[in-house]
């Protein structure tokens, strides 16, 4: 015992350093190789504006579309008992683990010009593959699993007799989805939210594949850096230093609606 | 126990690994530009290669990556790096034709087709040399014309590959690259020839990394560019003899 305690502390002590270090010195050696002055003035440019902007506005369509269509198929998955439930949650978890290039792949093959969908999406007058709305299909598919996984872990969690009390009252089952069993999951949702928010900012590899890359059109900030990184190396410093700030904030805030959530 | 050659810096471990075989003959790290990936793999099957745009992997020399040799697409990105005492004599070994590619059934016929509306076009990014030529080209055209062909542009590439991925995926009308990839598309792709006088020289540099501690190998690799096995592999791909 006393001889296993000797070692075996310092060894998780060790492991827990080693992790730290290796995962902070890359984000903080950003933050040192840069300096604010360089940062505003990359952020003075017009392709960087243009990337920020283009990021803020496709991020914000794929979290509009999967937190719509999202929330209420999480809400299905963990309310309903059917055949093939098992089936249909791998299947929409898949993207979670799909490399950004398999992702970039699949989208090509399936609604690129020569598709497998791609004939009927061109006869429907859409075009998505090189268009921002391609940015925001590719922001779409590679997020989307992260929240509709939370989303769906937040709704079993809901306390069922809180339900049934409101469906007793006379409450139709959508009024009590809104009123009870909502407010009651938020800090999960939100959680889900900011997770696919957050994976969404920073999707590089699907995006470049299926969408290309043009400033003010598909050139996301993620696509700015990988642009700026041959030409300008402290300019890619810079708005990975931006990036770096948001994700932070994205994390900060779900550890924050998390932490309110457990003292309640 | 570790060996101890391992102990040190964990990034260094993971970068390099702490195989014995390190300075094994097979290991001479060559950097090159993607439109020569054909020809260099089929000649030089044992070194390591890593093929991007030119310009990327000019940064990765900068920034330090152990990289020996570094080939690209352009004369201009060996000579910069030389002036900054990173590369050593760099030597133009290969020559290259910018063109037009189509697919096969395209109805483009000139260089000047490009600037009709509803052609869709893809092109290297400004700085990778792909995309340096193809503004060079454009630039040459009066003034109208080059800004209705980059009106037509839909996407800006890192690098050739990505130019000929968007084109052999229906995805644009047509992209700007060299005559080596449409000979490589093999009959998908059909090359339309731009006009002598648009037409940039593409020459392709190529030297040894300063820091490289591969030298003599490296610099045998930088001969056979010129005279061995691999400009025998670059002529078989079309690419003309250096300058």
């Amino acid at each position: 015992m006393i001889r296993s305690r000797l070692w075996f502390g310092p060894l998780l002590v060790a492991a827990l350093t080693t992790a730290l270090v290796f995962l902070t010195v890359p984000v903080l050696a950003i933050f040192l190789e840069t300096t604010p002055a360089q940062i505003v003035r990359k952020l003075g440019e017009e392709q960087a504006r243009d990337a920020l902007w283009l990021s803020a506005q496709t991020t914000g369509a794929a979290m509009l579309l999967i937190v719509g269509l999202g929330t209420p198929a999480a809400y299905l998955l963990a309310t309903r008992r059917f055949r093939g439930r098992a089936v249909v949650i791998t299947l929409i978890e898949l993207p979670l683990v799909l490399p950004p290039a398999v992702a970039g792949i699949a989208l090509l093959a399936a609604v690129g010009p020569s598709g497998l969908l791609g004939r009927y999406v061109e006869d429907a007058g859409l075009q998505v593959a090189l268009t921002t709305a391609g940015v925001v299909v590719a922001l779409t598919f590679v997020a989307a699993p992260f929240y509709l996984r939370q989303a769906q872990a937040a709704f079993a969690a809901v306390d069922g007799t809180q339900v049934d009390a409101a469906r007793t009252l006379g409450s139709s089952e959508a009024a009590a989805f809104a009123r009870v069993v909502v407010p009651a999951s938020l800090p999960g949702l939100a959680a889900g939210g900011a997770l696919a928010l957050g994976r969404a900012l920073g999707e590089f590899g699907a995006t470049l594949m299926f969408a290309g890359s043009l400033q003010g059109v598909t050139q996301t900030v993620p696509l700015a850096i990988y642009d700026d990184f041959a030409t300008d190396f402290d300019a890619a410093l810079a708005l990975s230093a931006v990036l770096v700030v948001v994700s932070a904030a994205l994390l900060l805030s779900v550890k924050f609606v998390r932490g309110a959530d457990a003292v309640r | 126990m570790v060996p101890r050659r391992c102990i040190g810096v964990l990034a260094a471990v993971v970068v390099a690994g702490c195989g014995a075989d390190d300075d094994d003959a097979g290991d001479l790290t060559v950097a090159a530009a993607s439109s020569v990936q054909d020809a260099i793999r089929a000649c030089a099957p044992d070194v390591r290669a890593s093929f991007a745009g030119s310009d990327e992997l000019a940064a990765q020399v900068r920034q330090g990556l152990p990289v020996d040799v570094f080939l690209a697409a352009n004369t201009a990105l060996p000579a910069a790096l030389a002036d900054d005492g990173l590369l050593d004599d760099p030597v133009a070994f290969a020559t290259n034709a910018l063109v037009v590619a189509v697919p096969a059934d395209s109805g483009v016929r000139a260089l000047t087709d490009l600037a009709r509306p509803g052609v869709d076009l893809a092109i290297g990014a400004e700085g990778v040399p792909v995309g340096d030529y193809t503004r060079e080209v454009l630039s040459r055209l009066p003034a109208v014309q080059e800004r209705a062909i980059l009106a037509n542009v839909r996407s800006e590439e890192p690098d050739v590959k990505g130019v000929v991925g968007k084109l052999t995926q229906g995805a644009v009308d047509a992209g700007v690259v060299y005559a080596t990839d449409v000979e490589a598309a093999s009959g998908r792709l059909r090359a339309v020839a731009i006009d002598a006088e648009l037409e940039p020289d593409v020459a392709y540099g190529a030297g040894v990394v300063t820091a490289s501690e591969r030298r003599a190998q490296a610099e045998d690799f930088v001969d056979g560019l010129t005279d061995g096995s691999c400009a025998e592999a670059l002529r078989a791909r079309g690419f003309g003899p250096p300058p």
